[in-house]
């Protein structure tokens, strides 16, 4: 009962590669991941899962789709990895058309399934094991491929050029100072404390999360740095690409330059995928056991930074905002409890979701999903409006959204269901609430 | 030979109750220590499995879900839990702790004796077993979403897992000739046992490690739960 509407989108990047293949490169690639590149876990959650069914209910799509069975998570699994392995890799072009959707659209690799699942069976893993094979034929959707294209080429994810970059810090340090008098944005210190990781939408298209980052910093009187050379971004989108090669090279730039400025520790700005990149899928591709420096999410970062009093709260939010809980932060790092604490110290009416926590549903954004570009934005909408009444239903007016994938997804779904509010980061209602020295 | 004639039956029955358990148990427990072995192979290869495992996050996530309504999705699906759990449950513990099976040990050449739970009570559990097979059965053909991922072999294996329970049950209450259905017993239990290392009935090993890595993923790795 696949959606007619989706099925007739024409993706490039996926219908004129599916064009050029021969039977027996697909066949190799499908072949390669099932038994170069996957072992244990491919072979055991295969023979595992007794379909059962009993993942679906935790799948946005499906929830948001009236139930329409093939969008369940094990129905992802069926349509696509399952066949793959039982025709040995002989699938043809509509078959992985279909598959490519399925991956790159339909599922964000959220993780929620797999606690739903009784089993345990990392569901999100199974449906990166395909994007992975998608890639490796060259099939992956084309807006999502540009972010690879570019990190690949400039080491960010949206061609920005290094002095553009610098320029922007510049710019933003000198914004920064209407606010706050001795504002900075140190560049290259070698040996500070903190070195500040953002992902490249900040220069491009959000540049005051940069000067609101130096008003906290110089009010919090951190010690901090940030790169201006490449490895500042960290964002990462090879990662969902499939393209594993190029997400290792993103992350070791990334770590390298934090080793090279001799810094303590990386603050990680409001960004899930990054952290998710930086912590756990490159140093996992590189062979580390764990990242040689330590990295803290900005929502650990301000919980610090509130709870040890370096910055104090003077007029706290008066509209009434809610949460939403990122994937990558929240089931990738535990810090539900913190967000809240969070969020409480700055506004005055905060409304929980529900489901929440680890329980909290995808925003259908991240994991690639948004950068897919807006050919598949519709379906994404569809896909996501067990979200929007979730928002509903909170009665508030700002979603405050601690990741750029949530944040963007987010504000999609705000003007596609027309709710009426609107998304903010952390940071942005940080600097209008916080005490600050006399500019 | 005595001059009784053995028929087929006789023939099939001394198959079954002899060779064909010891082929079961050699299978069953062979095969599992087979699959077990290749896959600890397999996961040394992926590199990140051990690692991972921590015995502490493993064992909280295991016990989150072997505990009924200890997780959110049992609570969310209070009916399908109470049957699921009471199914498993009944699988597991009627085949050890049967007057019948207690009295082969019994009467085996080691003369060993084995707890027996009261009849009454193996007959009800026999019974659960059967009616949660109807009930998956009837599932998989009610509910869309598992019926989209149902194939002929998922019957298969509901009826498999039944037909051991369902012989036992019909020998024991004498409704059709005890020869028979005891034969048909024996060779429905074996193939059972067979079945369990090498189809998706292994889920009954894999069940503990999956668990425990995904719980050890979230936990150590994560800081997260998985319930």
């Amino acid at each position: 009962m696949a959606d007619r509407d989706d099925e007739k989108i024409v993706d490039p990047g996926i219908d004129d590669v599916i064009e050029k293949l021969e039977p027996k490169q697909i066949e190799q690639a499908v072949l390669r991941v099932l038994h170069e590149e996957s072992a244990a876990r491919l072979k055991i959650y295969l023979e595992t899962c007794v379909h059962c069914g009993l993942c679906s209910d935790s799948c946005q799509s499906y929830l948001s789709r009236g139930k329409d069975p093939d969008f369940a998570p094990v129905a992802k699994v069926k349509d696509t990895i399952w066949e793959m392995v039982k025709r040995k890799g002989k699938v043809d072009g509509p078959f992985l058309k279909r598959a490519a959707r399925i991956a790159f659209i339909e599922c964000g690799a959220c993780r929620r399934c797999s606690m739903y699942c009784p089993f345990g069976i990392d569901i999100a893993y199974l449906i990166m094991v395909v994007r992975r094979i998608c890639n490796l034929l060259g099939i992956v959707p084309q807006y999502l491929q540009d972010t690879t294209n570019s990190h690949s080429v400039t080491m960010n994810q949206m061609w920005v050029q290094q002095d553009e970059w610098i320029d922007t810090l510049i710019w933003q340090e000198e914004e920064a100072r209407d606010e706050v008098a001795d504002a900075r944005i140190p560049l290259d210190k070698e040996g500070a404390e903190i070195m500040y990781s953002v992902i490249a939408p900040e220069p491009k298209i959000l540049a005051q999360l940069l000067g609101n980052i130096s008003q906290i910093m110089t009010v919090a009187k951190m010690d901090w740095t940030m790169p201006s050379t490449d490895g500042w971004d960290n964002s990462n989108m090879a990662m969902y690409s499939g393209d594993f090669e190029v997400m290792g090279r993103v992350e070791r730039l990334h770590w390298d330059c934090a080793l090279n400025l001799k810094v303590k520790k990386i603050v990680m700005g409001e960004c899930g995928h990054a952290f998710r990149g930086a912590v756990y899928d490159g140093p996992k591709w590189l062979g580390w056991s764990k990242p040689p420096i330590p990295m803290v999410h900005a929502v650990e970062f301000y919980y610090d930074l509130l709870k040890s009093g370096r910055i104090k709260i003077k007029n706290k939010i008066e509209e009434p905002v809610t949460i939403q809980d990122p994937c990558n932060i929240i089931r990738g790092r535990g810090l539900h409890h913190k967000l809240r604490w969070v969020v409480n110290e700055i506004c005055a009416d905060f409304r929980d979701v529900e489901p929440r926590y680890e329980h909290n549903y995808c925003c259908q954004a991240g994991g690639g999903l948004i950068n897919c570009g807006p050919r598949w934005k519709v379906a994404r909408m569809k896909s996501n409006k067990v979200k929007a009444e979730q928002f509903a239903d909170t009665g508030a007016r700002t979603i405050i959204t601690p990741c750029h994938n949530c944040h963007s997804g987010i504000e999609d779904i705000i003007g596609y269901y027309k709710l009426g509010m609107h998304v903010a980061f952390i940071s942005e209602l940080l600097v209008k609430a916080m005490e600050r020295p006399e500019a | 030979m005595n001059g009784i004639e053995q028929s087929p039956l006789d023939w099939v029955y001394e198959f079954a109750s002899g060779p064909l358990v010891w082929i079961a148990i050699i299978g069953f427990l062979g095969g599992g220590l087979y699959k077990l072995v290749t896959m600890a192979q397999l996961a040394k290869q992926e590199k990140i499995v051990f690692p991972t495992m921590s015995a502490k996050h493993g064992a909280q996530s295991v016990l989150h879900w072997i505990i009924p309504f200890a997780n959110r999705n049992t609570r969310m699906r209070p009916a399908f839990t109470i049957v699921s759990f009471s199914f498993h449950l009944c699988l597991l513990i009627t085949p050890l702790f049967v007057m019948g099976h207690a009295v082969l040990w019994q009467q085996s050449r080691w003369a060993i004796s084995w707890w027996s739970l009261p009849s009454g009570l193996v007959d009800v559990m026999t019974l659960v077993v059967v009616f949660a097979c109807l009930f998956f059965a009837i599932r998989r053909l009610a509910a869309p979403e598992v019926r989209n991922v149902t194939d002929w072999t998922d019957y298969a294996l509901v009826l498999l897992v039944a037909s051991p329970f369902l012989t036992g049950f019909i020998a024991r209450m004498q409704w059709l000739p005890s020869k028979v259905m005891l034969t048909l017993h024996i060779i429905c239990g074996a193939l059972w046992l067979l079945a369990i290392p090498f189809t998706r009935l292994s889920h009954m090993f894999w069940f503990v490690f999956t668990r425990a890595f995904m719980g050890s993923e979230s936990g150590k790795v994560r800081s997260a739960k998985d319930w």
